[in-house]
């Protein structure tokens, strides 16, 4: 789609950003040891903690990602929200006390604890490292794909923005600037958030969201021995027939230029259908057969039936928190599915409607196969099961997440802003169903990127509502990044420079080495964000989880629950989680589909790799630690 | 450098078992929930369309189930620890 900047939105924008690197400068002033750098000195309180908490982890995989899927698949992306929701109750119940009794500045000193060991301290600082990596990946995604439409910039441009503010900001401040950056953006991005989906409400749902919504038209096709050879309509004429799969696509041209439809049968009756296709020629990229300018290329996303209370309607009206479902399940929804082919010298990609009846979209099964009547197959489930395993795994062992501990003073603060991250967590996951559904329905959707589903919804209610939520987003990613960039300038300085090298350091060398991390890192993540650009970011998110799930949190739980682990069996354990989940994740067919091969052809048939990795990671740790039962400090 | 804690804790070692032991248990049993909701939707995802209340089918109601039992039982969880932590303080107190 064509995006153009918006001069209030720029305003809104970049005053936010200014206000939040002011916020990082004055505290960056106040605090210079290593203390206040890597734990923001251990004295924030626990509420603020807690929405902290919140800010650091509804990232944009959270408000770009899950919306956008909810958006594109319905339920499916609400899978997510109850998996990193139900993550917490790990990190609740299980490990924030005993991390906050353990550590000091960053989680390996939690593992270390006993030990003193080098060898835990170095692979606790890769572990970090790799982590902080994985989950900055769709961090930067996420700024790509803001900045389009609110600035008229590329991708990469939002990309490198969030990548020099953020190190600004890391380098200059540290965990208590992140903190209050983090605490801030958790703070609005609840509040306006639920006003966002009270407008939703009230405004409901209509069969045309907009005026300028564009309403898809549909000729008539002449038909001989089952192949179109014409189009009634006398300003069209017909090019050619292309099957894909079981679906024909009908090429044919009017005075515009040539258009690709799709060809649909209904009790011997055959239609044309308009669809969304961008076609690559040699010369250039046409959107619907036009340039790009032309502005030709629609937005989508509408109910084709709306049905209240047993009628159907054109307007729904207002609707309330629990009728606004009733009036999803009963309707019929618009949604589109992406297909690919060539045409002679010409690439097409193409979107065509597929017609989905709300019930379906108000259960699992649009994104992750699982019904077997619909071709699921036993690796589709495993696939979903391990998925499920890593978010519920994941929270507990995320880095970022663990260094929060550190800045409050006692145990129970610990539990106590876990408590309440957990409940503004969980409510914002709530709102997640209803902004979701609303860009599903208002007529929103861009096709390439359902990543900016919940920004577009708030522009449709107006440019002030979309600056401010388009703001508040970007400051998600600004805060979670600095949360990522902070733990992992901590591995690198703390764990693996000051533990693992035993460099004698001052406090003072310690931050010079830290910010240096943090800048590393931060160009890292900047070219990390151009690469994996137009993937779902929630989904990449999902990797991250499952990185940490099998590389961290098997050793947290039996360092704390088994007497016989050892050194050698946390590093093993380690070791083999981080070998097996990115070993798993780089040959699955998604890596296949980005490195330009077959993705069937992939050795591995799924694409999350948590249901292997974390058994093995929690073995290697049993066999190792059995193994060196009387070597406990030879490591 | 130094080591160890980055605020000194100073917990009863009884306390820390007692709270460690109700922690496993909501665990456990949140654990329980959360893997019959998977179990569901894995095995039998069309059995997530059935209507429940308010006009909410299964996957609805439980996902949003699943959201607020995890407030309700980190509250509970919050006011069992919160009790022992000042019974402890109120004996080690006395003790003086």
């Amino acid at each position: 789609m064509i995006y153009e900047a918006n001069p209030i939105a720029v305003v809104i924008f970049i005053s936010f950003v200014a206000f939040v690197l002011g916020l990082s400068f004055y505290f960056g002033k106040k605090g210079s040891s290593a203390k206040s750098y890597f734990a923001a000195g251990g004295e924030i309180h626990w509420g603020v903690n807690g929405v902290a908490f919140a800010g650091d982890y509804l990232s944009a995989a959270s408000f770009l990602g899950i919306c956008g899927m909810i958006a594109v698949a319905g339920y499916d992306g609400f899978l997510y929200s109850i998996g990193y929701l139900a993550g917490w109750m790990v990190a609740m119940f299980v490990v924030a006390e005993p991390m906050k009794r353990l550590g000091k500045y960053t989680f390996a000193d939690a593992l270390d604890a006993k030990f003193n060991s080098k060898g835990i301290q170095l692979m606790a600082g890769i572990s970090t490292l790799i982590v902080s990596i994985f989950y900055l990946i769709p961090q930067m995604v996420g700024a790509g794909v803001l900045v389009t439409p609110l600035l008229g910039l590329p991708h990469y441009a939002g990309v490198i923005i969030v990548g020099v503010v953020v190190t600004i900001i890391v380098s200059t401040a540290g965990m208590k600037s992140t903190t209050y950056v983090q605490f801030l953006k958790g703070a609005l991005l609840l509040i306006f958030s639920t006003i966002l989906v009270i407008i939703v409400l009230i405004n409901g749902f209509k069969t045309k969201p907009s005026d300028d919504f564009h309403q898809y038209i549909t000729l008539t096709p002449s038909i001989e021995n089952g192949a179109v050879v014409g189009v009634e309509e006398a300003e069209y004429s017909f090019v050619k027939q292309i099957e894909v799969g079981s679906t024909s696509f009908i090429k044919i041209m009017n005075e515009k230029g040539p258009r690709w439809w799709e060809l649909r049968e209904d009790n011997g009756s055959y239609s044309l259908v308009e669809t969304l296709t961008i076609e690559s020629t040699p010369e250039v990229d046409l959107f619907n057969g036009l340039p790009k300018e032309a502005g030709a290329f629609y937005s989508v996303g509408s109910a084709s039936r709306l049905f209240k209370n047993g009628v159907e309607v054109q307007a729904t009206g207002a609707l309330g928190i629990f009728g606004f479902f009733k009036v999803i399940n009963d309707s019929e929804i618009i949604r589109y599915k992406k297909v690919q082919f060539s045409d002679s010298d010409n690439s097409v990609m193409l979107w065509h409607q597929v017609i989905t009846p709300g019930n379906e979209v108000l259960r699992p099964g649009l994104k992750f196969p699982l019904d077997k009547e619909k071709g699921a197959t036993p690796a589709d489930k495993l696939n979903f099961i391990s998925l499920m395993l890593a978010l519920f795994f994941g929270t507990a062992a995320l880095p970022h997440i663990l260094i929060r501990y550190y800045t409050v003073s006692t145990p129970s603060a610990a539990r106590k802003s876990t408590i309440v991250a957990i409940a503004g967590i969980g409510l914002f996951y709530i709102l997640t169903m209803y902004m979701g559904f609303g860009a599903m329905f208002n007529g929103v959707m861009d096709v390439q990127d359902g990543n900016m589903a919940a920004p577009l919804l708030a522009k449709h209610f107006g440019v002030v509502l979309f600056a401010i939520i388009s703001a508040i987003a970007f400051a998600t990613i600004l805060g979670t990044v600095s949360g990522l960039i902070v733990a992992s300038s901590g591995a690198v300085a703390h764990d693996l420079v000051d533990k693992f090298m035993g460099k004698q350091m001052t406090d003072k060398v310690k931050v010079l080495v830290g910010k240096g991390a943090a800048i590393v890192v931060g160009i890292i993540a900047i070219a990390l964000g151009i690469l994996f650009e137009g993937m779902n970011v929630a989904y990449l998110v999902g990797w991250a989880f499952a990185v940490a799930a099998s590389a961290n949190l098997p050793s947290i739980l039996m360092l704390l629950f088994w007497k016989r682990t050892t050194s050698v069996g946390i590093i093993a354990s380690i070791t083999t989680g981080i070998i097996t989940s990115m070993g798993i994740i780089l040959l699955s067919s998604s890596m296949f589909a980005k490195y330009g091969l077959d993705p069937a052809s992939a050795p591995f048939p799924i694409d999350n790799p948590a249901i292997f990795s974390i058994p093995l990671s929690f073995l290697a740790l049993i066999i190792g630690s059995l193994l060196t039962q009387k070597k406990k400090s030879v490591a | 450098m130094d080591h160890g804690p980055n605020v000194k804790v100073d917990e009863h070692v009884d306390l820390v078992k007692y709270k460690t032991k109700v922690g496993i248990i909501l665990f456990a049993v949140y654990t329980v929930v959360y893997s019959i909701f998977v179990l569901i939707n894995t095995i039998s995802p069309k059995a997530m369309e059935v209507a429940v209340m308010l006009g909410l089918n299964l996957a609805v109601f439980y996902g949003f189930f699943l959201i607020i039992l995890a407030v309700i039982m980190g509250l509970v969880y919050n006011s069992i620890c919160t009790k022992i932590e000042k019974k402890f303080s109120k004996e080690k107190g006395d003790a003086k």
